[in-house]
């Protein structure tokens, strides 16, 4: 028999391997996720909400979590939805039955798990925005820049972000957050 | 750092989020191509540039991605406001005369320090 190599097809994560941190900061590459990038009219926000089990949010810089998904505002019209591996958001965008456009960004981009004391300052080794709490709270989330790349950024925790960045750009994102975390910890 | 205000996110950020798209409230003829090669080359190409008070598209390109509108001093470099798209002129006094003028890089690079 010819090896097909088919069963030799695995997948790699961008970031398997990397590591790094300081006494302050944590850095961990996030576990693989299903993502949408979701765009739909006001009208359809209910439809598609109700399909998808998760609240789309409507105030800028706000994300809602329920039912193992999370739905990030990113613009007006537009959302990022992430959901633990294989969450079946493409099928249930489509089940709404409202006007909606969905692409499936699941591996355009990947995620670093940023935790600690020093995380937010680790960030804004990179980032111009205003991460206090009172600014930026637990379950705020923009899309913003980091350095040279852009990114989309969640905070899960008073100490933890969730930094979503295409794969292509996620080696020069966790290098500068590297560096910042080192910054951090002085 | 300069701060601008989107009106969509309703905050004031960084201007590194930010990109400049052109004048504002430049409409596109309605019958296209019935008008003349000057008055095609007055709305294509031809811009005010004024000095002192301009309007001028701007786009949150690394936010929510709206473009949206802006008052801008060009003397000053101060944003007087921004507004969303689709409103109409947000008419605003002449601020030039009360602005200093910077002529030469001389004169600015002795403003910065
Ligand atoms: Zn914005």
């Amino acid at each position: 028999m010819v090896d097909s190599g088919a069963d030799l097809a695995n997948r790699t994560s961008p970031l398997s391997g990397f590591h790094g941190g300081s006494s302050t900061v944590r850095l961990e590459a996030a576990p693989p996720a299903e993502r949408i990038s979701l765009r739909c009219r006001a009208e359809d926000v209910a439809a598609l909400s109700s399909a998808l089990g998760v609240d789309l949010p409507v105030r800028p810089k706000t994300s809602a979590s329920a039912n193992g998904r999370s739905a990030l505002w990113l613009g007006p019209d537009e959302w990022l939805v992430i959901a633990e591996e294989n969450g079946g958001l493409m099928q249930a965008a489509k089940n709404s039955g409202a006007l909606h456009s969905a692409t499936d960004v699941s591996h355009r981009n990947t995620a670093i798990l940023v935790s600690g004391r020093g995380a937010a300052a680790a960030i804004n080794a990179g980032c111009p925005q205003d991460l206090s709490l009172k600014v930026f709270p637990v379950g705020a989330c923009s899309r913003t820049v980091f350095g040279k790349v852009e990114i989309v950024l969640l905070r899960t925790g008073e100490d933890a972000f969730r930094v979503e960045v295409w794969r292509s750009f996620s080696d020069y994102a966790f290098g500068l957050l590297a560096e910042g975390a080192q910054d951090a910890a002085v | 750092m300069l701060l601008i205000h989107c009106p969509y996110c309703e905050e004031d950020r960084s201007e590194l989020e930010f990109r400049w798209a052109g004048e504002a409230h430049i409409a596109r003829p309605e019958n296209i191509a019935a008008i003349s090669d000057e008055e095609f080359a007055e709305y294509f190409f031809l811009r005010n540039n004024e000095k002192g008070l301009t309007y001028e598209r701007w786009r949150h390109i690394h936010g929510c991605g709206r473009f949206f509108n802006a008052a801008r001093d060009t003397v000053s470099d101060r944003f007087l406001t921004t507004y969303k798209a689709g409103m109409p002129k947000q008419l605003l006094p002449e601020t030039g005369a009360s602005e200093k003028t910077v002529e030469t890089y001389e004169a600015t690079e002795g403003d910065a320090r």
